[in-house]
């Protein structure tokens, strides 16, 4: 197989079982670590391969590994976050779809390096159907000793535990995701104590995207600087990119860290449909500020993205066309913060709410450019008064929208 | 009237219990399991869970009250969610939506008066590349048209 034709999904939907799996050389990379590497090599491995979560806030994957207290008695657990509820984002579900297995070995080379016996899968509600074959998979690699008591004749065993969520974007954030777990509102906890300290069940806990644990059997096949080498330094390897919107192939492309955003919607994604133009880009989510057609010169990367005043977040683009009403935007953003706010903190519960209400002035009589300075000022004081990130996650974007937009914003008031 | 599981979900529920350190991890699973056979979460299904799970029944009721996914009251055979977020925003899902309600005659949250289908609006189902998309009992479609749909609702009434 040719270097750069290696691919975390397969090209089909049909290629998920365990046996083609295996025919893809899968389980060798845990083979190797648990019989050949201690953990803490396994770990500082996956550090300097530079991988960087891919659920949103692109922290380095070893690094979080390597919080686990080494010598903590009692449980640690592994909770795996695929709770994918970005607007916008669609990649987890073709790696729960197409690479299960990719998900499980990464599972257990994360579990072997940071000491944890127990791993919880957290999937979305909607996503029901995906964790129905997640754990087929599960049973196929506990048949054949990859899960389980002592895997590869090591005395380290991992058991892996599929857990639905029930309708609640919040529970996506990691620690809004272990109270959910442990049977209670999906409402994020203070930090300090992190969960690599203090997590599930008040046990040291390490929490990852899926795509990030299925990059992690690549790092081990071929090892760190190969991994580096196909992304950029500091930001490693290829990544699940989403399209959506208006493009004529829309899809999930594996590309790049680095990958021209231009590139990934004009080349990949096969660009506008005849007759469209791009308006706007999000670049990451809906969470991600908006991007004008002429600000789409950046690198794919988590760095590169905050530079241009956005973010990678899930990698989750979307294309809005002309002729999109702008207002019509807002009015979604809006609506999906303030239903999705948790409640817990007092500045994002009542400020995503008063924002809705003020869009919804401003789509109807009464309303004037004023009220898009009072949504700017309360998006402000949503802004850095959170426990979570869903506050800056509500806020950016909405400031973003009238920033760039307020032209139209203000004549679309008028009218 | 008392609520208590079949034997068979009864089952299912110690089955679900075993695989968590605390009982009340398990309470999204164990409602679920009580909501696919009840079709929703009775007030004596939630005491009966809350005893279960060793538990104040107020635990139960603010885990039932801030999920999307569980029903105080019973809702259609069927349940249509149609996401209405961004990328299917982009694809026309308003206009699917206002095609459904008219076509059911019912609000989204509202049930059909022969309990056949519950539609009900979602924020993002993660199938974006198939916008504007829609969930029936779990199952994905998309991309969705206005014939596509009016086809689905007329196999869920033919047999649901």
């Amino acid at each position: 197989m040719v270097e750069s034709e290696v691919r975390l999904l397969p090209d089909d939907d049909r290629s998920w079982r365990l046996e083609a799996y295996l025919r893809r050389n899968g389980y060798q990379a845990a083979r190797r670590a648990l019989t050949t590497m201690s953990p803490e090599a396994v770990v500082a491995e996956v550090c300097k391969a530079q991988l960087r979560g891919r659920g949103g806030a692109g922290f380095p994957a070893g690094t979080k590994w390597s919080f686990v207290p080494k010598d903590a008695a009692g449980p640690k657990y592994l909770c795996v976050n695929a709770d994918e509820g970005e607007p916008g984002t669609f990649k987890d579900r073709l790696v729960l779809l197409r690479a299960p297995h990719a998900l499980l070995e990464g599972m257990l080379i994360a579990a072997y390096g940071a000491g944890l016996r127990t791993a919880y899968v957290y999937v979305r509600a909607e996503y029901a159907g995906l964790a129905a074959r997640l754990d087929e998979a599960i049973a196929e690699a506990r048949a054949a000793g990859f899960l389980g008591g002592r895997v590869f004749g090591t005395g380290f065993g991992l058991e892996v535990v599929v857990h639905l969520g029930a309708g609640a974007y919040i529970c996506g954030e990691e620690t809004a995701l272990l109270e959910s777990l442990e049977g209670r509102r999906g409402q994020p906890r203070l930090k300090p104590p992190f969960p690599a300290t203090v997590g599930l069940f008040g046990a040291p806990t390490v929490i990852n995207n899926v795509e990030t644990l299925a990059a992690v059997p690549q790092i081990l096949a071929r090892g760190a600087d190969w991994f580096l080498g196909r992304g950029l330094p500091g930001d490693g390897g290829t990544r699940l990119f989403g399209v959506s919107g208006a493009v004529r192939r829309p899809g999930v492309y594996e590309l790049p860290v680095g990958t021209p955003l231009r590139t990934l919607i004009e080349v990949h994604a096969g660009g506008a449909p005849d007759g469209r133009r791009v308006k706007a880009v999000i670049p990451g989510g809906l969470s991600a500020p908006v991007l004008l057609p002429d600000e789409i010169d950046f690198p794919l990367d988590v760095a590169s993205l905050a530079r241009a005043g956005s973010m990678l977040g899930s990698a989750g683009v979307v294309v809005i066309p002309d002729g999109t009403s702008m207002l019509d935007v807002l009015r979604l953003t809006a609506r999906f913060y303030a239903h999705e706010s948790c409640g817990k903190c007092t500045p994002c519960r009542i400020g995503t709410s008063w924002i809705l209400k003020t869009v919804d002035r401003l789509r109807r009589d009464g309303g004037g450019p004023a009220d898009l300075d009072h949504i700017l000022r309360l998006a402000d004081g949503i802004r850095g008064r959170t426990l979570c990130p869903f506050g800056e996650g509500a806020a950016l974007p909405i400031r973003a929208l009238i920033l760039k937009f307020r032209g139209e914003l203000e004549q679309a008031a008028a009218r | 009237m008392s609520y208590a599981p079949s034997p068979a979900a009864l089952a299912r529920i110690e089955k679900t219990m075993a695989l968590y350190p605390e009982k009340l991890a398990a309470i999204l699973p164990v409602l679920r399991v009580v909501q696919a056979e009840a079709g929703f979460i009775s007030r004596d299904a939630e005491a009966w869970v809350a005893a279960r799970l060793a538990v104040e029944p107020v635990r139960v009721r603010e885990v039932l009250s801030f999920y999307t996914l569980f029903r105080r009251a019973p809702g259609g055979r069927a349940t249509l969610q149609i996401c209405r977020n961004i990328s299917c925003a982009l694809a026309g899902a308003e206009d699917i939506l206002r095609f459904i309600s008219e076509k059911l005659g019912i609000e989204p949250g509202e049930t059909t008066p022969d309990g056949a289908i519950t539609l009900v609006t979602a924020e993002c189902l993660g199938h974006c590349d198939h916008a504007p998309c829609l969930q029936v009992d779990g199952v994905d479609h998309g991309p969705v048209t206005r014939e596509t749909v009016a086809a689905i609702i007329e196999e869920l009434k033919a047999h649901g």
